[in-house]
């Protein structure tokens, strides 16, 4: 593994993100803005917005970092560029890490924005502390990163990659916990919630916002799975092709 | 070493589809090669399987003594894809210094290879922003980066004028001087008669192989565009 083609792929993508400056500002103005939002929704009922507003710093970099990447590595495919690069010296796992730490600085500066909005202007009371919170948001982006890498090698054009949001991560979200506890779910539901991502990163950042209890196993599974699809993904990745 | 392409008894299915039945071709070291025939021939898919990103069905294709896609030939190959394969959201200086730390190879090369393919002037430049001939040019210079023993090149001059035509033809020679292999293919048959030798090729299969003099003289044909018709066209 060299460092250096690592570190070349990341200055890369994130040069390519700043000669894009309308996608950094959406990436940090929409989750603000959502969470304004949600802050007067659930006006009468601040318990309600704490809860939500938990979850959501989990969800949004994740959907954002899920949506970069998969239409990002598909114009990769699309474009011819990943089938130059492969047949240069850089391996699929340097490519791979290129582009997780490229995006985990963009959600880590995504992170620190919205959890201070949220904790300031908004008035969101967290128990824990907000580096664990920013610690969990970016591990959060980095599976989205890697769900989204996995999924985009389903996808021939952008139009359906930006279709598997919906189908990947919308039933995600409904289980994880966000709307309703998970246990008080049917039990066929509850069982299957063991099974999604999101709902780790959903109970990780509630407990971070409580104070209370450890969110190690939490990080285990998140990065259990963030482990199978960043391999999963790497999978996807072909020198050869038909 | 004779030969920097060796390929025997290539075939390649596609989808059910016979795109190459059997074939037979090598390149020798230090010429340019060129590759005509209509398109569809299957010029690319040959490009591909001597880089190394083609599946094969059947046979071999050793490049510089070394079977295709070898690690130990990543850094000696040149490939200019037909679409040129660059990042629009990036500058011309950006693409071409991504891929040279990709390659290791020393960011003074850079500068050389912008005056080479004569886009000094478009340095900052997006490459999405560039018009046609100047993508070609900078996917080109992707390809030069490193100073690789082989260059492929899929239609290298398509939508270029008459001048900087010449100058990459020159450029070619040059290397080829120098001890590089070049395998081109183009639609244009003024060109052809720049190459050292070409291939005509017909669905996959070889019709002709020859300097440009032996495949006037085997058709009795004056001009390229003549042996041309004369060869694909017969049935």
């Amino acid at each position: 593994m060299n460092v250096k083609r690592i570190f070349a792929t990341t200055q890369r993508i994130l040069s390519q993100l700043r000669h894009d400056p309308r996608t950094l500002a959406l990436m940090v103005v929409a989750p603000c803005l959502l969470m304004t939002i949600l802050k007067y929704v659930y006006q009468g009922q601040p318990q309600t917005f704490q809860h939500a507003a938990a979850a959501m710093l989990g969800i949004f970099p994740m959907l954002v970092m899920f949506l970069i990447t998969s239409v990002a590595t598909l114009r990769e495919r699309t474009s011819g560029t990943l089938e130059r690069l492969l047949i240069l010296p850089i391996t699929k796992l340097e490519f791979i890490l290129g582009y997780a730490f490229a995006f985990a600085l963009a959600a880590f500066i995504q992170s620190i924005v919205v959890s201070s909005v949220a904790i300031g202007p908004l008035g969101l009371k967290v128990a824990g502390s907000q580096l664990s919170m920013i610690f969990v948001a970016v591990l959060d982006a980095l599976l989205g990163l890697a769900i989204g890498l996995f999924v985009s090698s389903f996808a021939k054009t952008e139009f359906q990659a930006v279709q598997f949001l919906p189908v990947v991560l919308l039933p995600q979200l409904l289980l994880s916990g966000l709307l309703a506890p998970v246990e008080t779910m049917p039990g066929l539901f509850h069982f299957l919630s063991h099974f999604l991502p999101l709902t780790y990163s959903v109970d990780a950042m509630k407990k971070v916002m409580m104070g209370q209890g450890s969110f190690t196993h939490d990080f285990e599974l998140i990065a259990l799975f963030l482990f199978f699809f960043l391999a999963a993904g790497a999978l996807t990745l072909k020198r050869k092709s038909k | 070493m004779a030969n920097a392409v060796e390929i025997s008894g290539l075939k390649i299915i596609r989808d059910g589809k016979v795109l190459i039945p059997a074939l037979n071709f090598s390149v020798p070291s230090g010429k340019i090669r060129g590759l005509l025939g209509p398109s569809g021939s299957g010029k690319t898919t040959i490009f591909r399987s001597i880089v190394g990103v083609q599946a094969i069905a059947q046979g071999s294709v050793q490049v510089l003594g070394l079977e295709a896609g070898s690690v130990g030939l990543r850094t000696k190959i040149g490939y200019l894809t037909q679409s040129a394969s660059v990042y629009s959201d990036l500058t011309c200086e950006e693409n071409l210094k991504y891929f040279a730390r990709i390659l290791g190879t020393s960011e003074i090369s850079v500068d050389e290879i912008f005056e080479l393919v004569d886009l000094g002037a478009n340095r900052k430049q997006l490459a999405s922003s560039l018009s046609g001939g100047e993508r070609a040019r900078l996917a080109l210079a992707t390809a030069l980066l490193g100073s690789p023993e082989l260059l492929i090149l899929d239609e290298p001059t398509v939508g270029l004028d008459p001048l900087l035509r010449m100058e990459l033809w020159k450029l070619f020679h040059r290397l080829a001087q120098q001890g590089k292999t070049l395998l081109v293919s183009s639609h244009v048959m003024d060109e052809a008669e720049r190459c050292d030798e070409l291939t005509l090729l017909r669905e996959g299969k070889i019709l002709a192989t020859g300097t440009p003099a032996e495949l006037k003289s085997q058709t009795a044909c004056d001009d390229m565009e003549d042996v041309f018709i004369s060869l694909v066209g017969a049935k």
